[in-house]
């Protein structure tokens, strides 16, 4: 039986979140050189506007919210990027999205091991 | 004639980076993580592969959405790692074998498989962890590596019995090769996790112990999973098990596991690790 039902919390990164996304995943993809994280710090407004991003794209890169960089078309792999630059590792970014703090996120996930 | 001696799976966490690079081998938190990996690097230098294909999935460093494709293989004389954009250390280039390589994507395209190939590719954490865990000194060892790319970064991904499938026609290429040489497949990624939405922070320790058992004895019991299912039951990049099939489809001969592990959180990840010998 074909059970295709959403699975709550969480956005399928498919073709319509890559078409979506591509001016922000683009953005995340260059922050992969130094120089590129660089320049994105000395002018983020600019930098954005270089890669195309739209307003929405914008605000939840201001924001840093990654719930709102997912609805804005982004892929976590790409996000994570993005992350990188602030110092935010993937446990940061768990706790960011499930309104946690870190801690209480790290005690979440071992408790998976019960 | 070339000849698989097991198939290895690994978790490629990258914060495995930096620990390896802050040698925190008996940290509490890391000990019982890399305690499974010192018995299979005994196994490799008695057994001595000379070869190693690592399935994994490219985390965006040699591929972008411009070009995503479903499978790629490497034929490159030297793989490189690169900076990823969040600080793991960069660490010396990989052996490659590509005139084996070559042999891999004639066998495989003529069996259906078309893959994507590359003679230039950069290697990131989900190959260099691995790597790095059982081949420690790499750069000294006399390994050869294919990479082997299954996109696990935009849907659709490949099903489980496709990957599975692609194991097989692996397989086969492998040992049609007409050179005595001892290859290792490695597949790695996995298990239960998931980095993003809501459900961030997702693990299914039950259904991570029966990938880790079912993996060895009886892996067609996936093959008509869903990628919808793996998703569900072992969070979004939980289906990196795909790759974990992919490994196990290339092992033809008397499976036997020799050891494993299985530890969490890693990070975010339930970390599971298995050192099968694919016997005659």
């Amino acid at each position: 039986m074909i059970n295709e039902a959403p699975i709550e919390g969480t956005v399928m990164f498919d073709g319509v979140q890559a078409m979506k996304g591509y001016a922000l995943n683009k953005m995340c993809y260059s922050f992969n050189k130094k120089e590129n994280r660089d320049s994105f710090l000395a002018d983020e407004e600019a930098y954005m506007s270089a890669y195309g991003l739209n307003e929405q794209q914008k605000q939840a890169i201001r924001d840093k919210v990654v719930l709102n960089l997912l609805a804005a078309g982004g892929n976590i792999y790409y996000l994570a990027k993005f992350a990188g630059i602030f110092g935010l590792n993937v446990q940061d970014v768990g706790a960011q999205q499930t309104g946690m703090t870190v801690e209480e996120f790290k005690e979440k996930l071992l408790r998976a091991g019960d | 004639m070339a000849r698989i001696v097991g198939g290895l799976t690994s978790s490629h966490i990258p914060a495995i980076g930096n620990a390896i690079a802050n040698k925190k081998f008996d940290d509490p938190y890391w000990k019982p993580f890399f305690d499974g990996y010192p018995p299979v690097r005994d196994w490799l230098a008695e057994v001595k592969p000379d070869i190693a294909v690592i399935i994994y999935n490219d985390h965006g460093l040699n591929f972008f959405l411009d070009k995503q494709p479903t499978f790629a293989i490497g034929a490159a004389p030297e793989y490189h790692n690169q900076d990823e954009g969040w600080g793991i250390p960069t660490i010396a280039p990989f052996k490659g074998a590509p005139e084996f390589s070559w042999h891999l994507i004639n066998s495989l395209v003529h069996d259906d498989f078309d893959m994507v190939t590359c003679q230039e590719m950069a290697v990131d954490h989900g190959f260099t962890m691995p790597m790095q865990l059982f081949w420690p000194d790499y750069a000294q060892a006399n390994i050869k590596t294919v990479p082997l790319v299954v996109n696990t970064v935009q849907h659709p991904l490949p099903s489980p019995k496709r990957c599975y499938r692609m194991g097989q026609a692996l397989g086969k290429a492998i040992e049609s090769y007409p050179e005595d040489l001892k290859v290792v497949v490695v597949g790695t990624g996995g298990l239960s996790h998931q980095l993003d939405g809501e459900r961030a922070g997702f693990i299914n320790k039950e259904f991570d112990q029966i990938c880790m058992a079912k993996i060895v004895d009886d892996p067609e019991y996936f093959l008509d999973m869903s990628i919808h299912d793996m998703v569900r039951l072992a969070g979004a990049q939980g289906a990196e098990f795909i790759m974990w099939l992919t490994m196990r489809g290339a092992l033809t001969g008397n499976v036997k596991q020799l050891y494993s592990n299985y530890h969490l959180p890693i990070s975010n990840t339930a970390a599971g690790m298995l050192c099968l010998k694919n016997g005659a």
